[in-house]
């Protein structure tokens, strides 16, 4: 590939030539006194107009209430309304106001400005370098490789502190990925009321959205979980429960008892990227996720027919009690929610 | 004409000398659940489930065992007259369903729906569908008030299910603040997965939707809870108790009602809109001012005119 | 023509002399007591008439400087009343529909900014609308500068850093929209806890650092709120500040034009016009960005309630810039691989995280690639049109139409409910199109582009379409053609021509092989690919060919119709152009 060619190629392809910059033609303002007096009267009124807008918003601050004194206006909040109407009025009729006079009055020639190059001159460069040069030959770092990399190893090893610092950030995950606060026994209650929910209260088609009971009350010697170990473990402990007709549901073997006469209990944690689904549907027995879309089907173990998640929802295995309210009959046999590396995979499943 | 008008709220808050303390909405809620037994049967309702209570879920009360009064029995034969007319090319004559040979329905059967399902099915105009559909839209009735009544004591007749609510089941009056913040909280629980926060409606799977919440009378939120029309799942009266119900209604009635303090809501979709109405209107006026910042402005000729005649 | 030609035809300015200062004022009284201590004069006598060219396109970047303005006002603003805090707090504002509830001290503080704050919903929805505006600015911005070519040398770092401050907008935007800790942005920080476990060995530790311990914890509002207000603005100052410096030494591109060269800038000088018209943009874009948050809603946080980790939303998006890569998480199929113990979630950790990775390297690649393809190595401050880079525009349009797809995909649940389609339908149909749509893209620009070159030299050849319609003797019609004013003309003919890389034989004369022949071969053939079916401008030699043509054809017509009608009679143009230079032909 050679330059010349390249050179060539510019030089005779210059067809037409430059005309030069055609000749510069006034504006009815450079020309017409009545024509840049009423442009400058346009300027002046739109800078009026700006400050009328600032003192309507300093009427509107203090005439519209906000809070427990709400005034609405047309069905919007007044004060928001006539704040950002009359402030952003006056910001833009500032803006107009300056771009016209920009535009109409102010001076239009154009001016020519000649470019430089952005490399420096190679004198510069050949100086600079040589500076370059004459300060590492003094500091002998060529020479006395020693210096060098125990210097760079040094520096290098500090990378350590930095990251053993950012350690504290948080503790280490352990197992608490792979278990909730569901045990054998835990009542399944409703969310937000925390009843506790008998297996005939539920008819078929119907859906719980369920906690276990000991987000509500103390259980035994437990208490009950609060605050932010209560977001903690509601991240994992949320459940869906809904009732099929038991003739359509087609559990997994070794899954056969874990429902109650068609009653069966999923984590409500998307497998995807973690998402809480209860958009069930209780014609197709299909729970979408409205985050991506991933849809499990619940009469199918919660095997996954549609979107992105990888992996079936957890299903929670559940009995009765003795006052005839449905119980979980132990924890979650696989870690719910979104996959993470360390995540065991022994995929339950038909084979 | 006032186009401005004060919302004063009640200026004392309740609550601020407890602050910190968890309290517990459950508490307050167990101490006023309603029997389940105690149910409505009057009103129109009263008219076909006569003698009165039915249970929820499959509750071994038979009605139609009771004698139904003339008048009932002349508006079950009114329902049966409107049903073979209008429903029962679908439904089957005897409302036992059409099913068809891909294991589907072309009607469901609507024995044991209960008169409140065909109240919100035919009050909502879902039903009659004008024509076959991924789900039933709701469009203007094409029943009146009586002929609606007079079909859901047909379907009623055919077997148990839930009646339709009375008014003071779903009737929002007198309920304070508490419970719309206990209803919002249902709300967000059960429901804004699929009908979106603001009750905007949501897509379901395969072209299906929750539709709209706005406009929707509290009756019909009542009954689409109560039976769970199409996919929406049932939400029985002995899980999300009618108080529960009640307070769902109010939370919903709140907002919609609730001024837009923000400005136009856009349809209160989520970011998607947000995004659109930035590139449209933000990035769009913004680039309209640029062109005109960019353009020159007009020239003339008459200066150089001048000095040519000159 | 050289430099020296051009300058001598340009008029060396609409000319104004050196300012000479006049009698003292005020202002030069206080410009000495400045310089006495700053010593600035120099600087700012090179700088104060520093030249500006016009054009629309040239403001894109500037609407995203101001927004980042209007970000700061409107941000410091909200850090007075906004609490970075996850402690449980009841609720008891005006807010009635929450009051009682428990949430974090941020949500309460948000909604308290909201309805208890005058000016504080709007101060937030500006800042919200500001960072919307600012993000898709910076973008449109991008595509000016690359359909243009502006990011040739020497404007490559500048093309870098502008794509660093559009990953920090981005990662800016997304750390604010988390912190009102409300339904949305909670279950928004709920899905990134699941995109950073995706990652393989080390995703499980850096989500429980992040989180300071499993999500939500207590830590990650204040962590982020130190990012959103610290660490990335900081950044971003420092970064703008270096990229409009760039752009002040470089001194700003321009069309090709009469007077217009490779060898200077024309325009209007920073003061007082263009500092006028910049000034005036800030007021404008402060003005709109005011406007829209007093009159459109946005990010209702008290409707969505605080944030539950049981609840969600229908309609559960992240803001628009960061809808692409989750459009792509709802494409991408439920692939997971199961080793040893381990799971790797590709269905999360292709889409989320590599993808938007391997975008932005290739954003920050291009201008490195294209150089390389076409062995262009000198200084460019013309700019092309995008139709004479064809490959160029159509590479751009294929990543558009990838970006748009992935787009319109993280939007798949509102278009279904809006246009009554079905989301596993339009999920199937995208799925094939962020493959298909790219190419198909691809192929219809370049081919475009391609046309629109052919058109060019057609008018140059052989004028435009007057919309005279002649008859000639035999009864046929044509529509006379009607050469283009000189100025069109040549600007039309400014840019320079392609030239392909020739492949370089094996081997030096002396039969040794080149240690680089195989990359230098590679470089050939994409260079043939990329440019070899450009259109290149006519010659001299065929404009004269096609001018001589014309004026046969002329006196062939003038013979024919007994007087010498150029046409110009019909359009106006015979007093501004004279009859000598005339061609007209079709």
């Amino acid at each position: 590939m050679s330059t010349t060619d390249r050179d060539l190629a510019q030089v005779e392809g210059d067809p037409i030539a430059d005309p030069g910059l055609p000749a510069h033609l006034p504006r009815a303002t450079d020309v017409d006194e009545a024509a840049s007096r009423r442009a400058e009267r346009q300027v002046a009124m739109l800078f009026g107009l700006s400050s009328v807008f600032t003192v309507l918003f300093i009427v509107a601050y203090f005439a519209f209430g906000v809070g427990d004194d709400l005034d609405t206006f047309l069905g919007f909040g007044a004060s928001n309304l006539f704040l950002g109407l009359t402030l952003g009025m006056a910001l833009l009729l500032i803006g107009v106001g300056t771009i016209h006079w920009a535009r109409k009055l102010m001076a239009d020639h154009e001016i020519v400005e000649y470019r430089h190059a952005a490399a420096s001159t190679p004198e510069d460069r050949e100086e600079t370098v040589g500076i370059l040069q004459t300060g590492l030959e003094e500091s002998q770092i060529g020479r006395r490789p020693l210096i060098r990399n125990s210097l760079l190893g040094a520096v290098g090893l500090l990378v350590a502190p930095a990251g053993v610092l950012l350690w504290d950030l948080g503790p280490t995950p352990g197992n608490k990925l792979n278990t909730t606060v569901w045990r054998e026994g835990m009542r399944v209650v409703q969310d937000i009321s925390g009843t506790p929910i008998r297996p005939e209260d539920m008819e078929v088609g119907q859906l719980v959205n369920g906690e276990p009971e000991i987000f509500f009350n103390d259980v035994g010697d437990e208490e009950q979980i609060e605050g932010h170990e209560l977001l903690v473990e509601k991240a994992k402990a949320a459940v869906v429960i809904v009732r099929m007709d038991p003739a359509d549901v087609t559990p997994w073997p070794g899954r056969e008892d874990w429902g109650v006469d068609g009653i069966l209990c999923y984590s409500k944690i998307c497998t995807h990227v973690g998402c809480p689904i209860s958009l069930w549907e209780q014609t197709t027995h299909d729970l979408l996720c409205p985050c991506h879309q991933s849809t499990f089907d619940l009469a199918d173990n919660g095997k996954v027919v549609f979107g992105p998640a990888a992996r079936h929802l957890p299903q929670l295995p559940l009995a009765v009690d003795d006052e005839g309210y449905l119980i979980a009959r132990s924890d979650f046999t696989e870690a719910v929610g979104p996959s993470f590396w360390e995540r065991d995979n022994d995929e339950p499943g038909p084979e | 004409m006032r186009l401005t008008q004060k919302l004063r709220r009640r200026p004392s808050r309740p609550g601020r000398s407890d602050a910190g303390v968890a309290r517990r909405i459950s508490d307050r809620l167990s101490s006023r659940r309603r029997s389940r037994f105690a149910a409505p049967a009057v009103l129109m309702l009263g008219l076909l489930l006569a003698g009165g209570a039915y249970a929820v879920a499959n509750a071994a009360l038979v009605p139609g065992t009771a004698q139904a009064s003339t008048t009932d029995e002349d508006l079950v034969a009114q329902g049966r007259a409107l049903f073979l007319v209008g429903c029962s090319s679908c439904h089957g004559k005897n409302a036992e369903g059409i099913p068809t040979n891909k294991d589907n329905n072309y009607g469901p059967s609507l024995v044991g729906v209960g008169a409140a399902s065909v109240d919100f099915q035919v009050g909502t105009g879902r039903m009659p569908m004008s024509n076959p559909g991924t789900q039933a839209q709701r469009k203007p009735p094409v029943y009146d008030d009586q002929e609606i009544e007079a079909l859901a004591a047909y379907v009623a007749s055919l077997g148990p299910g839930p009646a339709v609510p009375d008014s003071e089941q779903y009737s929002t009056e007198g309920l304070d603040n508490e419970s719309v913040v206990r209803g919002g909280e249902f709300f967000r629980t059960n429901c804004t997965a699929c009908h979106n926060f603001a009750g905007a409606g949501g897509a379901l799977p395969r072209g299906r939707y929750a539709p709209k919440l706005t406009g929707v009378s509290n009756k019909h939120i009542y009954e689409a809870l109560l039976t769970g029309p199409q996919q929406m799942p049932v939400f029985s009266d002995a899980v999300l108790t009618p108080e529960d119900k009640r307070d769902i209604i109010a939370y919903i009635n709140y907002t919609n009602e609730m001024p837009d303090q923000g400005g136009f809501s856009l349809g209160r979709l989520g970011p998607v809109t947000e995004g659109l109405a930035a590139w449209l209107i933000g990035i769009g006026s913004l680039v309209g001012f640029a062109v005109w910042i960019g353009t020159a402005s007009t020239r003339t000729t008459k200066k150089q005119k001048k000095e040519a005649a000159s | 023509m050289s430099a020296e030609t051009s300058s001598a035809g340009v008029a060396p300015s609409n000319g104004r002399s050196a300012a000479k200062a006049g009698k003292p004022s005020r202002v030069g009284a206080a410009a000495t007591w400045a310089d006495d201590r700053l010593g600035l004069a120099g600087v700012a006598k090179k700088n104060l008439r520093k030249v500006f060219p016009d054009h629309w396109s040239f403001m894109l970047g500037e609407i995203a400087l101001w927004s980042f303005v209007v970000l700061l006002l409107s941000g410091v603003f909200l850090t007075f009343w906004y609490r970075p805090s996850m402690a449980e707090v009841i609720y008891e504002g005006s807010y009635s529909p929450l009051r009682g509830l428990h949430m974090s001290e941020a949500m309460a503080s948000t909604i308290h900014i909201s309805f208890d704050v005058r000016g504080g919903l709007l101060m937030r929805q500006v800042h919200h609308w500001a960072a919307m505006v600012f993000v898709a600015s910076m973008m449109v911005h991008l595509l000016r500068v690359y359909f243009t070519g502006a990011f040739r040398k020497p404007r490559e770092l500048n093309w870098v850093i502008g794509c660093l401050l559009l990953l920090l907008g981005t990662l800016e935007g997304f750390t604010g929209y988390s912190l009102p800790d409300d339904l949305l942005s909670g279950t928004g920080i709920r899905a990134a806890d699941g995109f950073m476990k995706s990652i393989p060995i080390v995703g499980t530790y850096a989500s429980f650092l992040l989180f300071g311990g499993e999500f939500p914890g207590d830590s990650i509002i204040p962590r982020l709120y130190t990012v959103h207000v610290l660490l990335i603005p900081g950044i971003l100052v420092a970064l703008i500040a270096a990229h409009m410096l760039l752009l002040v030494y470089h001194k700003h591109t321009q069309w090709p034009g009469p007077g217009r060269t490779e060898q200077n800038v024309v325009g209007y000088p920073m003061l007082p016009v263009y500092a006028a018209k910049a000034g005036g943009f800030f007021f404008v874009v402060f003005g709109v960005l005011t406007l829209m948050g007093g009159l459109i809603g946005i990010n209702p946080v008290w409707r969505y309630g605080p944030y539950n980790p049981a609840e969600v939303t229908a309609g559960s998006q992240p803001d628009w810039y960061m809808g692409w890569p989750d459009g792509l998480l709802r494409l991408m199929p439920g692939w997971e691989t199961h080793v040893f113990g381990t799971t790797w979630s590709w269905n999360v950790f292709f889409p989320i995280i590599v993808m938007p990775g391997l975008m932005f390297t290739i954003l920050l690649m291009l201008p490195f690639i294209e150089s390389w393809i076409t062995g262009d190595k000198r200084d460019h401050h013309l700019l092309q049109r995008p139709r004479n880079a064809p490959t160029r525009t159509a590479v751009m349009v294929a990543l558009m139409t990838f970006y748009g797809l992935s787009w319109a995909a993280g939007g798949n649940d509102i278009i279904a409910i809006r246009m009554g389609l079905s989301i596993n339908q339009i999920t199937y149909f995208l799925r094939g199109a962020v493959f298909i749509g790219p190419i198909i893209a691809f192929i219809i620009t370049r081919r475009w582009c391609l046309s629109l070159q052919r058109a060019d030299n057609e008018r140059l050849l052989h004028g435009y379409e007057s919309g005279v319609i002649m008859r000639d003797p035999q009864g046929g019609y044509s529509e006379k053609h009607l050469p283009l004013p000189e100025a069109k003309a040549y600007t039309l003919t400014a840019r320079d021509r392609d030239l392909v890389l020739s492949a370089p034989t094996g081997s030096d004369g002396n039969g040794v092989a080149s240690p680089t022949a195989r990359k230098d071969r590679l470089r050939a053939r994409l260079s043939r690919l990329w440019m070899a079916d450009n259109i290149q401008k006519p010659t001299r030699a065929e404009l004269e060919e096609a001018r001589h043509h014309a004026e046969h054809e002329h006196a062939h017509e003038a013979a024919l119709s007994g007087h010498p009608a150029d046409g110009h009679q019909f359009d106006g143009r015979d007093e501004a152009t004279g009859h000598g230079h005339q061609l007209s032909g079709h």
